[in-house]
């Protein structure tokens, strides 16, 4: 499949889900299992896809996993994205430069 | 005022928050932009790592602009992007879109229920390709019925950022110097922090299984047999599983349906939008 065929497909799937319930449906989802379902998969689907994943992201497995404890106490302490984002960013760069 | 709404713009699971003078009801097209203003320059940021991202999985500016301009989700994207680069099976790709992108199906509902059911039915296969966590949380702020004219003036206002950003993040990987986008690689997993670390503080339950997703994640990249999966997969079996017993053990509570059906009744009693 090309790439095109997988942006397509995606872009299918994604809509179905964002329309159907908007024209079909018309109605609030009460069950309360798939309320919670969804409620968690955000946060498990990001957990899951950052770590391990980061440590293939840098040329050595060390400098990624520096940025991913920066990154969680940066987000624990401060929570603004874009210093997360910067902070990830400069430790990878600093492990270049000083190791 | 004006960076704080930025900022508030960009976490994605606190998106009701964004709203800080909440729009009137029958608002403007032009009201819909302005409003949009903040969400389209914090999408301009968060896409360009999602552009870096498509680089290295080896799209083209095209292609990421097309991914982006299509999907405009940010986990939904990545995961595809994972498959791209994995060269995923069909089923593989539907199955992963699909739980990663189930939660615009609770807003796509909820959002349902903001319609006049009067109005003409195009508007519906319209809005609905606009639903994200930062344009629902603005339209589900309206007080009585959306009008379409403001849900597109959002959507104009936010989603061209989206795919802009991304473009740029393609282009500016490619160009940079070697050391700078190796760095930049990390940026996106900043971003994935920086929306599930915050609400983990005050949600324990969900910390605790952000923490858990982590250990399983690493375990599956390790362990014999499940690690011999793709990467991929291996996404889509933990968040499926890991969801589940979230949620049997951790149902969350009732009260924002009955919020939201509080909020239905009230504006019901007032007699609708005439």
């Amino acid at each position: 499949m090309s790439v095109y065929g997988y942006i397509l497909i995606m872009a299918l799937v994604t809509y179905a889900i964002r329309v159907v319930p908007l024209t079909v449906l018309r109605k609030p989802i009460k069950n309360r299992f798939l309320r919670s379902f969804l409620y968690y998969v955000p946060y498990i689907t990001l957990a899951v896809m950052t770590f391990p994943a980061i440590l293939d992201a840098t040329s050595r497995p060390l400098y990624g996993a520096l940025a991913f404890l920066v990154g969680i106490a940066l987000a624990w302490i401060n929570g603004n994205l874009f210093v997360v984002e910067a902070g990830c960013v400069l430790v990878v760069l600093a492990c270049h430069y000083l190791h | 005022m004006e960076e704080e709404k930025v900022r508030q713009s960009q976490n994605k699971l606190d998106s009701d928050e964004v709203i800080i003078d909440p729009p009137k009801a029958g608002a403007s097209f032009f009201r819909g932009m302005r409003d949009a203003v903040p969400i389209g320059l914090g999408y301009l940021a968060v896409s360009f790592s999602l552009g870096i991202a498509c680089g290295n999985a080896d799209l083209s500016i095209a292609q990421g602009f097309w991914l982006s301009a299509l999907n405009v989700s940010s986990s939904g994207q990545y995961a595809g992007i994972v498959l791209i680069r994995e060269h995923a099976t069909l089923i593989e790709l539907v199955l992963m879109i699909l739980i990663a992108n189930a939660r615009y199906m609770l807003m796509s509902c909820a959002l349902s229920q903001k319609l006049n059911p009067n109005m003409p039915f195009f508007h519906r296969l319209l809005i609905g390709y606009g639903i994200t966590d930062e344009i629902f949380g603005l339209e589900i702020a309206v007080p009585g019925y959306v009008k379409p004219r403001y849900a597109y003036g959002v959507m104009l206002g936010a989603i061209p950022g989206w795919a802009i950003g991304t473009c740029l993040g393609v282009f500016m990987g490619n160009v940079m110097p070697p050391v700078f986008a190796e760095a930049m690689n990390v940026a996106i997993f900043g971003m994935f922090l920086a929306i599930i670390i915050p609400p983990a503080k005050t949600d324990k339950i969900a910390g605790v299984f952000v923490l858990a997703g982590f250990i399983a994640s690493f375990i599956a990249s390790v362990a014999p047999i499940v690690s011999g999966l793709s990467s991929g997969t291996r996404i889509l079996i933990l968040t499926v599983v890991l969801s589940a017993i979230a949620a049997i053990l951790f149902p969350i509570k009732e009260d924002i349906e009955e919020e939201a059906k509080e909020q239905v009744e009230a504006f019901e009693a007032k007699g609708g939008e005439k």
